[in-house]
């Protein structure tokens, strides 16, 4: 500093300082403009899911009208009934329950191991082993499939949940793994260490620091998982016949439905998903009034 | 508790050619603080962790209280050690926690809390025991993670710089009472450090590290006043001691610009030469032994002022009396006394005792 500005006891004794509030409006517009785009997103996704309800709770005679009201006027259970009193619908929600949890657990048996190994460990032909986990996805379903349903077929998993869930396990691992290498990337290796400084060995510290540590990220990737088994329709319909899961079931029997019917169908797939995201949800939120660290 | 004996220790990282420790032999006695200090990539956390068996030696062998634990696992070794990063666990509250070790020792719930509550009071940690970690300040985290570390019954205590992420205030106030704490419980006690006045304050000996070697094992005051070498005189101190090279001739040390007493004893040749820089004093300018300076830079520093000045071509700190007056371009006597000379070889930077 050469010049001092001309000052008592330090303060400024100049006019007060114009404000310009043209980038605060700027600002305070971008936000808007932000918000917006959220509301506009949100509803492109709310909009159909509704639409699909109030069609699946409306009468038969409801559907026919033309414009379609914007919420229920004609509110009636009956397609839904029907649709859930049809033949193998029930049998194959519990199918796709059977499946989605089944490769949920053993995704997660599989792949959180996996992605430990990839997290925390120097190995050799560890960047050409993640390219590889990737492979399973570049074939499409129905390449996989086909043979599949040959080896099923002669050792007796054709036509079993279990030959499905092995299917979609193998489809969700590249991700499970992926998902939770980078959960176990964010505990903090420090503390796993601590805890065998204390006394426990490389799996207790594991089980008792890492994996409740990883819990949130590891359920995000079952979430993922169930998701996607819950969802997935090609596969399942070529390696079953008449244990169907239910997209299978609904795929090779709606086409032929009423309009009615194909709705509550469709909102038969949809329900599940949504509770289930809703249950596992809390798992992605701080757990402990805090991200790890 | 436990004395440690290192012996010949090298540590290669896979992949890597160069050893993180060369050649390290140690023997840290029981109930003793010892400070592993060096710059960083000096081997000092590599030399920590293979104690701690979070890493293993390339060659060597360790032994704690006469057991030998060179690849022994980790659990095994009944050691326990305050992390830099505290490495408290996130989702365990401050109890649970600080109960960590004694609950894997199998001790029971009765014992467990009685010790933990004895930690607690000890530093501070009453009211917050059943808070999760995230609800603790970062100083308040580093107490919990030393309480962890200190009620168990363990051999040996390791600590790897322990106080660097705390701020400055706080880390002086801590540092205090982690060595009245350390001194209480009287455990064998490793500690890392990158900060020289934390080495010299804390340690009852300071082991200080270069290139993977010790390099001057000694005790705080005598590795500060006499380091074995220019290297040890340049990192330690603050400022780092002062080194010009100079001529000894007939017991007088001619540094080109100016001569004064060389230390008794020294024999004649070239040298590097270490002076710190509060042993420098402002001299009667009547004193024939005193050497002309110009003063560059004046630094008030509250407790003392640090003077930049130039003898000849060589630029030299001194610290003399907040009080002194004396101003940038002032002509000032510098007066160097014999005794606090250190002399060094011109080459290897060797100390050269007269």
């Amino acid at each position: 500093m050469t010049s001092r500005p001309d000052t008592e006891h330090g303060t400024a004794t100049t006019a007060p300082i114009e404000v310009d509030k043209r980038p605060l409006r700027r600002h305070q517009f971008n936000r808007a403009l932000i918000q917006l785009a959220c509301i506009l997103i949100s509803l492109f996704m709310v909009v159909p899911i509704y639409l699909i309800t109030i069609s699946a709770f409306s009468t038969r005679q409801g559907l026919n009208e033309f414009p379609q009201p914007l919420w229920p006027k004609n509110f009636s259970t009956e397609t839904m009934a029907t649709f859930l009193n049809s033949t193998g619908i029930l049998a194959a929600t519990l199918n796709s329950l059977t499946v989605g949890i089944g490769t949920l657990v053993l995704a997660s048996l599989v792949g959180a191991p996996a992605g430990y190994a990839i997290a925390r460990f120097a190995f050799r032909g560890k960047d050409p082993y993640q390219l590889f986990l990737l492979f399973t996805r570049a074939l499409p379903i129905v390449v996989l499939s086909i043979p599949l349903a040959q080896v099923f077929l002669a050792t007796g998993l054709y036509d079993q949940p279990i030959g499905v869930i092995l299917l979609h396990t193998a489809l969700s691992l590249p991700t499970t793994i992926l998902i939770t290498s980078s959960v176990f990337l964010s505990v903090p290796i420090d503390a796993e260490e601590a805890a065998r400084i204390f006394g426990c060995t490389p799996v207790g510290a594991f089980l008792r620091v890492v994996l409740p540590l990883a819990l949130p990220g590891i359920a995000a990737s079952a979430i993922f998982t169930f998701v996607t088994s819950w969802n997935e329709v090609l596969g399942a319909t070529i390696l079953t016949f008449s244990n169907r899961t239910l997209p299978a079931q609904v795929l090779s029997t709606l086409g032929d439905s009423p309009v009615a019917f194909r709705f509550a169908g469709g909102l038969a797939m949809i329900i599940p998903s949504i509770i289930f995201i809703a249950i596992m949800r809390k798992y992605l939120l701080n757990m402990w009034g805090t991200t790890i660290r | 508790m436990a004395d440690i004996t290192i012996q010949n220790l090298v540590k290669v990282y896979p992949g890597g050619n160069e050893r993180a420790n060369d050649d390290v032999s140690l023997h840290v006695a029981d109930g003793e603080f010892m400070v592993l200090l060096g710059p960083s990539g000096c081997g000092k956390t590599t030399l920590l962790r293979q104690i701690a068996g979070l890493e293993l030696p390339t060659s060597g062998a360790i032994a704690i209280g006469g057991r030998d634990v060179t690849y022994m696992p980790v659990h095994q070794r009944n050691l326990s050690m305050v992390f830099q990063s505290y490495a408290v666990f996130p989702h365990r509250r401050v109890r649970a926690n600080i109960g960590f070790g004694l609950a894997m020792r199998g001790m029971s719930k009765a014992e467990i809390d009685k010790k933990v509550d004895w930690a607690a009071e000890l530093l501070q940690l009453t009211p917050y025991l059943d808070r999760f970690p995230a609800q603790l300040s970062g100083g308040q985290r580093q107490r919990v993670a030393v309480a962890r570390a200190i009620v168990v019954d363990a051999d040996v205590l390791l600590m790897d710089e322990p106080l660097s992420n705390l701020d400055a205030l706080l880390r002086l106030s801590f540092r205090a009472e982690l060595k009245q704490i350390v001194n209480q419980i009287g455990m064998t006690t490793v500690y890392v450090t990158h900060d020289q006045s934390e080495a010299l304050s804390l340690g009852d000996r300071v082991a200080v590290m270069k290139n993977g070697r010790i390099t001057q094992l000694d005790n705080p005051l005598r590795v500060y006043s006499h380091p074995a070498n220019t290297f040890v005189g340049g990192f330690i101190g603050s400022p780092p001691m002062n080194f010009v090279d100079g001529v000894v001739h007939d017991g007088q040390i001619d540094i080109g610009g100016g001569s004064f007493r060389a230390p008794e004893g020294a024999e004649d040749g070239r040298y590097t030469v270490g002076v710190r820089a509060e042993a420098i004093t402002l001299g009667d300018p009547a004193d024939p032994h005193t050497v002309p300076a110009k003063v560059l830079v004046v630094e008030p520093l509250g407790s003392a002022t640090l003077l930049t000045a130039t003898v000849g071509e060589h630029s030299i700190k001194v610290q003399v009396p907040a009080d002194t007056q004396v101003a940038a371009g002032d002509q000032v006597k510098l007066s160097v006394p014999p005794s606090a000379v250190r002399l060094f070889d011109l080459d290897s930077g060797e100390a050269r005792t007269p």
